[in-house]
């Protein structure tokens, strides 16, 4: 573990604020205050924060339906997310977004995306261009095992190749692509990778549910592809999703015991909090501070977010650049 | 007759179509669901539950779930079409239109005509539209502008469960594509719905869902019943309005539109798509046009504003036309000199 004391607690501490924001939704949407559809991520933290973990602001990143933890792992604020989620006009996008919308540009965030597959060809732009401005940035698109089956994907992947894009994909493959598994939609033979690495990339392959596997593959990827002349690479994570497609998803789609069986086996964080209690590093108490922290942040968020100013119909014509 | 909710009524048509004849296919994003996971097919039907129990009858030859591609499956329903086949494909939110244009619009749509009359084209595309679920963006609007817009294509809208069952029927026996669009907010729709398996609705004639000598207005889909609403509180006050659902935008009734206004003198056209080159605005154009002299107001239209559509629950509604933005609209054209 070549991680020092600090990236190490500032890792987990990541990957909470994820889980508990998450877990912190799921418990609000029961009682119907939060409008609309909502996409958790919860049980994929070590993805996004193994890859975000190293990137600066000028890397760039592009999400997908479920994003809140890719946004969160950029840096978006914990604050501005939840108001946005809760409809405000003081959110992330002043109640225009939501869940499947949340956008910081200046953090290199450039959006969720509610359109399965098209993030993937925005990250070909955003990758040329740090090609063009040749200071070794990246753009990353995260893609679910659903989104590798959707056309722009595929076109997305040549695209990159061929104009040695400094574009990064990653596949997210949690199984499912809402109520379908992987190994039906996807046809070879239930490998992402092996589908890029036929448009002439250089992949790799790591375990989504350990941060260190994650972190591990991401600094060869990362340093691959910020090498300049190199071009685009693509790298698949087997991760799983703990809660529903959707907020509302009756899941019956999953085996027997699966979710008790993942929750115990696949959990991320226990994955991590074991491996550095046991190699000695940190100790049960340095996490479970943060734990508390972290809880008081999420709790802090909400009540910001029940308290913020609501948005009116007077800005329903604002950021459009004509509206009637 | 029987009641139903408006996505039965999807389902059922659907049925009994397969089991008439053999050369009609579905295909969609998990119409099946549950493919390839622990559940098995049909642990859990598509989010519409609007396929529900149609693999286990037809199996996975007719009944086909996709992969997220809906320019493949697009593209797939225009050549199962070219072979003779009856493909029903769904769009599971009719903002992936986007994803898959080029297979409705340059291909489906002008096959018939681009090949000089040689082919049929007996296609149906179903999707949910519409606003009111805090969606979102891509996941609320309506789209019934942009492809009424296409020559080639057929598009319905129905607005109540029994014209659901009328217009689909004729739909998947029509022999050109026909866009098939479902409203959302509707699904739960529980209405009379008429057993005879032969029901069928004919393309392009609109429906008088109330009548009335003063004001004339105009719409289908989700907005016909806040219509309807505010010609049940108007009647009340002794004015009387006929309102006229479309039914189908693609052919449209113009002899129905245009005959009611002789009467009224008066239009109002509610439209939930944004209001340039809009069915509400073109539906005014065709009544200044022909009906000229008839009119005592000038003819309105009622749209959303020139937005996309937004998320928080206080933009959404007041995005929408609502009851109330109708009655004012109506007050307004009678009202007029
Ligand atoms: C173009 C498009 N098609 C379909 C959908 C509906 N949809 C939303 S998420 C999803 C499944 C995506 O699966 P995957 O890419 O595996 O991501 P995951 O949900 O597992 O994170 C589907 C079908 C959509 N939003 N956009
Ligand atoms: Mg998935």
């Amino acid at each position: 573990m070549q991680l020092s004391r600090e990236a190490l607690l500032r890792a987990y501490r990541q990957m909470k604020v994820i889980r508990e924001f998450e877990e912190r939704l799921h418990t609000d949407i029961q009682t119907g205050e939060i409008a609309g559809f909502t996409h958790l991520y919860c049980g994929q933290e070590a993805v996004a924060v193994g890859v975000c973990e190293h990137l600066s602001v000028e890397d760039k990143i592009v999400s997908t339906h479920r994003g809140h933890g890719h946004c969160l792992a950029k840096g978006c604020d914990v604050n501005g997310m939840m108001k946005e989620i809760w409809g405000s006009r003081e959110g992330l996008c002043k109640g225009k977004g939501g869940s499947m919308h949340i956008a910081d540009i200046d953090k290199g965030m450039l959006g969720a995306n509610g359109i399965v597959g098209a993030g993937s060809p925005i990250a070909v732009g955003a990758g040329i261009a740090c090609k063009i401005d040749g200071k070794g940035h990246v753009a990353i698109t995260f893609s679910g095992d659903g989104a590798c089956n959707q056309g722009t994907t595929f076109e997305a992947m040549n695209m990159a190749v061929v104009t040695k894009a400094a574009t990064i994909f990653v596949f997210e493959n949690n199984h499912y692509s809402e109520h379908t598994g992987f190994e039906y939609a996807v046809g070879t033979q239930r490998d992402i990778a092996s589908r890029a690495e036929a448009f002439g990339m250089k992949v790799w392959r790591g375990d989504g549910t350990d941060f260190f596997s994650v972190f591990e593959t991401m600094r060869e990827v990362l340093e691959y592809v910020r090498t300049p002349g190199n071009g685009p690479a693509a790298v698949e994570f087997d991760t799983e999703r703990f809660f529903g497609h959707f907020e509302g998803d009756p899941q019956r789609y999953r085996g027997p015991g699966e979710l008790d069986r993942i929750r115990e086996f696949r959990d991320c964080l226990k994955n991590f909090r074991k491996s550095v209690t046991d190699a000695g590093v940190l100790d049960h108490a340095d996490l479970d501070a943060l734990d508390a922290e972290v809880l008081e942040a999420i709790e802090e968020s909400v009540r910001q977010a029940k308290a913020a100013d609501r948005p009116t119909a007077e800005d329903v014509l604002t950021d459009v650049y004509i509206s009637y | 007759m029987p009641k139903m909710m408006y996505r039965d009524a999807v389902v059922t048509t659907i049925a009994e179509e397969m089991a008439r004849d053999e050369n009609v296919v579905c295909l969609g994003e998990d119409i099946v669901g549950g493919m390839g996971t622990p559940g098995g097919p049909e642990a859990i039907g598509g989010i519409w539950s609007t396929s529900t129990g149609l693999f286990g009858k037809f199996g996975a030859d007719r009944v086909i779930d996709t992969p997220i591609s809906e320019s493949a499956i697009m593209g797939a329903a225009a050549g199962l079409a070219l072979s003779g086949k009856r493909p029903i494909a769904e769009l599971m939110f009719a903002d992936f239109i986007g994803v898959s244009l080029d297979q409705i619009w340059n291909q489906l749509a002008k096959f018939r005509y681009m090949f000089g009359g040689k082919t049929k084209c007996p296609a149906v595309i179903r999707m949910a539209y519409g606003a009111g679920y805090n969606a979102a963006a891509q996941h609320s609007q309506a789209v019934h502008q942009i492809l009424t817009g296409m020559p080639g294509l057929k598009v319905v809208m129905p607005s109540t469960p029994a014209d659901v069952k009328g217009l689909l029927r004729t739909a998947i026996r029509d022999d050109d594509p026909v866009i098939f669009l479902e409203h959302k907010a509707l699904y739960g729709m529980s209405g009379e719905v008429p057993d005879d398996p032969e029901y069928m609705i004919p393309f392009g004639h609109a429906r008088l869902s109330r009548a009335g000598q003063d004001v004339t207005i105009v719409s289908t889909g989700l907005l016909l019943g806040f219509c309807e609403a505010v010609a049940d509180r108007l009647a009340a006050e002794g004015i009387g309005c006929d309102v006229i659902d479309l039914r189908t935008t693609s052919p449209l009734d113009e002899e129905t539109i245009l005959d009611s206004v002789e009467v009224t003198g008066r239009l109002i056209v509610v439209d939930e798509a944004p209001p340039r080159c809009s069915l509400a605005g073109d539906i005014c154009a065709l009544v200044a046009e022909k009906a000229f002299a008839a009119l005592k107001a000038p003819p309105l239209a009622v749209n959303p504003p020139h937005t996309p559509v937004p998320f928080a629950r206080e933009l959404e509604s007041a995005y929408l036309p609502s009851v109330d933005k109708i009655e004012a609209a109506v007050r307004k054209v009678l009202a007029y000199r």
